[in-house]
């Protein structure tokens, strides 16, 4: 990576004798997107916080473009910031909004209300510089948090769950804009989300975190292709995680319901009678043999949902459940529960979990 | 059904009567000035006299300054407390309430000892000082309306997200007091301002015992001694008060409306 813009280095936060995060560190190059992603609780808002300056490391350093900013107020630092609940001051209108860090900051008026169109069109709302917060729809009022974020041209952006409290339509168009305004401007962005989507489609780099700790820092692909540990292989996407038994480490041989699978080069660490979780993503399995896949396991057709284009069917396999989805063929009737089934899938895309 | 209308009609009649009876009766004695005739005299009476305008003008000046006070006590205090402090909350409700709990009298006796001309602190030295005094004690008397009352408007906005966002974009505390809260609480800060208008207006002993021209010391004097200006005095203050009470309500309807609560 070039030389970081946003550099977090051995961050520690601890309210009492409670530790909500533990080492963090994570380097942010100049205009990159890197979202904080994780279950409620796991201090990826406690982080955030940290960087904005609303809460104070106990230990640990962060360093924004070569600046040490740890000791630094919020309003010193020149970082913009977009909230869950908008925040946009209810007594101000929109124009008055997105002026406010402009005046705070000393510009002039003329300058200030140009900067001010310029933002209200960006967002797409240039007709709303009069109106007030209440008047305004949710995604609306989290447009205006955008601009009155941005409008001071801040060093990094910051966004708080900005889309959780809009409804899922609103949400999906809101952050294809988020996203293609962050990179016109080429800002440094952090993003907290516990929606794994959001995550996955914004991002050039996720850092998942867990029980105050970055699991895993990597792109969409790697963090859901390759997860690095169990908690992230279960919290990002949907997977079926089977238990098997080491019957053969060095030719790396597995036994999954007396049924043995071969997963070449994978088994490193482990020794025979060796009890593993084996993880598998349901788009990499397919419904009967087919070429091209090196194992199969067969099984007995459990459940079967219609969701219209997709079926999802569920194979029971000894003690494991295995979850794949088919696309729906008017030719093809969906199977039937009960059936004898094989799955199959390529042995490369089983992931062995540690 | 309709019994229970019936009695609903007649609490309610009952209860109109209990508030009006008494004061048509304030205002029938106070038109009776003129023997034989309803005239406005004691009114004229009232007005007229020099010392009725300076004393009402007298209380007029120190409401305005209690009302500063107050604010400027009230507004940063509530605030801090919400934002950093919650957990002392009940101490300072506690602490606002004590002005309801120890006598006027108390309190005054108290500053007399301790501002006293004699005093490291002589307020009681001069007309300015012993004003000033009178300005403070009306700030502690009218403290738990006005805390209240301001409380309540911080209650119906998020004061921690609304600071936040301020903070993130470069305001200090100065600027996100009075650009951000205030604007915000300022229904509320009237209705405190209002609360204690009234209470300044119509207060005897503090004003008495500090022997400040006030406009109580000068109502409880014209009530000693007159038959019926004091009836039309009682209605000119039922007026202010009711006055006071229209514009809080005309004034909240201009509030600053929150998107969870647009109306």
């Amino acid at each position: 990576m070039a030389e970081p813009f946003l550099s977090i280095q051995h961050v520690r936060k601890s309210f009492g004798a409670t530790t909500v995060v533990e080492d963090f560190n994570l380097d942010v190059a100049p205009g990159e997107f890197v979202s904080f992603l994780g279950p409620s609780g796991c201090g990826k808002t406690t982080v955030l916080r940290m960087v904005a300056g609303f809460e104070e490391p106990s230990a640990g350093k962060i360093v924004v473009g070569g600046k040490d900013i740890t000791r630094l107020k919020p309003n010193q630092r020149n970082v913009g910031m977009v909230f869950q609940a908008y925040a946009l001051f209810p007594n101000l209108t929109v124009a008055q909004n997105i002026a406010f860090g402009l005046k705070v900051g000393g510009m002039a008026k003329p300058d200030a209300d140009r900067r001010v169109a310029e933002m209200l069109d960006m967002i797409k709302l240039p007709q709303m510089a009069d109106r007030y917060p209440y008047q305004l729809s949710g995604g609306q009022q989290q447009r205006i948090a955008l601009a009155r974020a941005i409008a001071p041209k801040p060093k990094l952006l910051l966004l708080d769950e900005p889309l959780s409290a809009l409804d899922a339509k609103v949400r999906v168009s809101l952050r294809e804009e988020i996203r293609s305004i962050q990179k016109k401007l080429g800002i440094t962005t952090i993003f907290v989300t516990h929606d794994q989507e959001e995550a996955l489609s914004i991002s050039d780099r996720i850092a998942v975190m867990y029980g105050g700790r970055a699991e895993q820092v990597g792109t969409p692909f790697e963090i859901y292709n390759r997860p690095a540990t169990k908690f992230v292989a279960n919290f990002v996407g949907t997977l079926n995680v089977l238990e098997g038994k080491v019957t053969d480490a060095a030719s790396g041989k597995v036994q999954v319901n007396s049924q043995e699978v071969s997963l070449k080069g994978k088994l490193n660490g482990s020794k025979s009678g060796d009890t593993l979780s084996l993880a598998l993503r349901p788009e990499a399995i397919s419904l009967g043999r087919q070429p091209g896949h090196d194992a199969s396991l067969s099984g007995e057709i459990a459940e079967v949902h219609f969701l219209g284009s997709v079926i999802r069917v569920r194979v029971g396999i000894g003690g494991n459940t295995v979850s794949l989805d088919t696309f729906n063929n008017s030719t093809t009737p969906p199977p039937v529960v009960g059936d004898k089934a094989d799955i199959s899938f390529s042995s490369g895309d089983m992931l062995v979990l540690h | 059904m309709k019994s229970g209308r019936f009695w609903a009609w007649f609490v309610f009649l009952l209860g109109a009567a209990y508030f009006f009876i008494p004061l048509i009766a304030t205002i029938e004695f106070s038109l009776r000035m003129r023997r034989g005739v309803y005239s406005f005299d004691a009114y004229k009476v009232v007005l007229g006299d020099s010392q009725f305008q300076a004393t009402f003008m007298f209380s007029v000046i120190v409401a305005v300054f209690t009302i500063l006070l107050g604010v400027l006590i009230v507004v940063p205090t509530a605030y801090w407390i919400r934002l950093r402090l919650p957990q002392l909350r009940p101490i300072v409700e506690f602490i606002t309430l004590l002005p309801l709990v120890i006598p006027a009298i108390v309190i005054v006796f108290g500053y007399i000892r301790m501002y006293g001309s004699n005093s490291p602190l002589p307020f009681l030295g001069s007309n300015l000082g012993a004003n000033a005094l009178l300005v403070i004690g009306y700030a502690a008397l009218a403290l738990p309306y006005m805390y209240r009352a301001v409380d309540t408007g911080l209650r119906t906005i998020d004061v921690r997200t609304l600071t936040e966002a301020a903070q993130i974009l470069g305001a200090g505390w100065g600027t996100i007091i009075a650009r951000v809260i205030l604007p915000n609480v300022l229904i509320a800060v009237l209705s405190g301002a209002f609360l204690t208008f009234a209470i300044v207006i119509g207060e005897f002993t503090m004003a008495s015992l500090l022997n400040r021209p006030a406009f109580g010391p000068y109502l409880q004097n014209l009530v000693a001694n007159r038959a019926y200006e004091p009836a039309a005095l009682s209605i000119i203050a039922f007026v202010i008060t009711w006055g006071c009470m229209s514009l809080i309500q005309i004034l909240s309807r201009f509030a600053p409306k929150s998107a969870s609560r647009p109306n």
